[in-house]
């Protein structure tokens, strides 16, 4: 049996995704042998691979930088998951779509007493005017919602792809959960 | 006495009384329609379009809630076409507000939430409205976060009809539509406005909530509405 390839990519999340993907725990094990882990902030790799078979998107669609890689990423990946509500929904970051993005920079950066207030604007991409949900940038196969889903959400989800079911989350998570 | 009418629900042979509405006999007979701002105890509106149902001959689908039961009616609760409606209006509900379930007072006791769990909805198509909408802290007691407002009008309705003081109202049309307290004046300063949380415990989301609540400790209590109903006679 050849061994799937998985990426996962953390765009504007908090990081709990992956850390419930961690608590999956010992059934890494069984998912090892099956799997080979090719990007993600877990390994050390830069480029995202020219193939990936499976990749896991955590984190909402926030800045330039989030853009560019979430549509490289959508052009070699076969399977694209949205992991998690700010993948699914905009989450938390798209609290400021209410907003703007101008206030939110204006409201951390100027307004505190800070000496030489500056927006940041060097090595830092510059801010969508809206965040957005994974799937209204580009097309995803898997919506996996939830803050963050269960270790057994995605455990299942993804013993499924990797056994090539189509994987159904109905019923098993929801928004916040 | 009304008389008695003979239909079909999901092929099946009921009765009901023909004063009654689709609703209750298909829960009288132990048919599941699903509903978000019906509530019992208080009257019907047919606001969120859960309870849609085909009726035989009739082209548009019928709220079940507000849709009396006539002789030789012949009525389907599920199908795709209902699915289908069902799912749009409660992505619209998700779409037009600002709900974020994660950081909100009712998560995992919400209504809203629920209904999008029980219809298989994993993502909303729609694009998000964001809409500006404010929230009224200005009650000693009880806060009203319009963002996470759905519309439903049992706030209104359980003021009005139990409570007896109307505080609650409806400004405005279509998606500029806002419950208001008083002619849109702050909740706390309310002339009319008894305390009783009434609102509070029936609201189906985050909308409406005690103050000091955190994420997910906000669960409604409103078995209340049913007794004081009964006991008015105002239950058939």
């Amino acid at each position: 049996m050849t061994r799937k390839t998985i990426a996962t990519v953390w765009l504007d999340g908090c990081s709990g995704c992956h850390m419930s993907f961690l608590d999956i725990d010992h059934r890494l094990l069984d998912l090892a042998d099956m799997i080979e882990l090719v990007y993600s902030p877990l390994v050390d790799r830069k480029d995202f691979p020219e193939s990936v078979d499976i990749t896991l998107i955590e984190g909402s669609v926030s800045n330039q930088a989030d853009l560019d890689k979430i549509r490289h990423i959508r052009a070699h990946t076969r399977t694209l998951i949205s992991l998690g509500d700010c993948a699914v929904t905009g989450n938390v970051p798209a609290l400021r779509n209410t907003i703007g993005a101008e206030p939110v920079l204006q409201r951390a950066y100027m307004e505190p007493d800070l000496l030489n207030a500056q927006i940041p604007t060097v090595g830092v991409p510059p801010l969508l005017p809206v965040v957005r949900a994974v799937h209204t940038v580009v097309r995803v196969d898997v919506f996996i919602p939830g803050c963050p889903p269960s270790a057994d959400t995605i455990f299942n989800a993804l013993s499924d792809l990797l056994n090539d079911r189509q994987p159904s989350v109905a019923g098993k998570t929801r928004f916040g959960a | 006495m009304s008389r008695v009418a003979t239909l079909k629900i999901n092929g099946q042979d009921v009765s009901g009384r023909e004063d009654e509405t689709i609703l209750e006999v298909a829960r009288e007979n132990g048919i599941p329609i699903p509903t978000l701002c019906q509530i019992e105890g208080l009257s019907n509106v047919g606001a969120c379009r859960m309870c849609l149902v085909e009726v035989a001959g009739i082209s548009k689908l019928l709220p079940a809630c507000t849709t009396r039961v006539a002789e030789g009616m012949d009525v389907r609760t599920e199908s795709e076409r209902l699915t289908h409606y069902r799912r749009m209006a409660v992505e619209m509900l998700f779409a037009e507000g600002n709900h974020i379930c994660s950081v909100c007072v009712s998560n995992g006791h919400c209504e809203l939430q629920g209904m999008a769990v029980a219809l298989g909805i994993d993502h909303i198509h729609l694009p998000y409205l964001a809409p500006r909408r404010g929230v009224d802290a200005s009650h000693e007691r009880f806060t009203f976060d319009a963002n996470r407002c759905i519309l439903c009008t049992r706030c209104v309705r359980v003021c009005d009809e139990i409570e007896g003081a109307h505080t609650w109202d409806v400004m405005g049309r279509g998606v500029g539509s806002v419950v208001i307290t008083d002619l849109n004046e702050r909740w706390g300063d309310s002339p009319t406005c008894t305390s009783c949380g009434k609102c509070v415990q029936t609201c189906p989301t985050g909308a409406l909530f005690i103050k000091g609540s955190a994420v997910g400790e906000m669960t409604k209590r409103n078995t209340f509405l049913t007794y004081i109903a009964q006991m008015r006679g105002n239950l058939k």
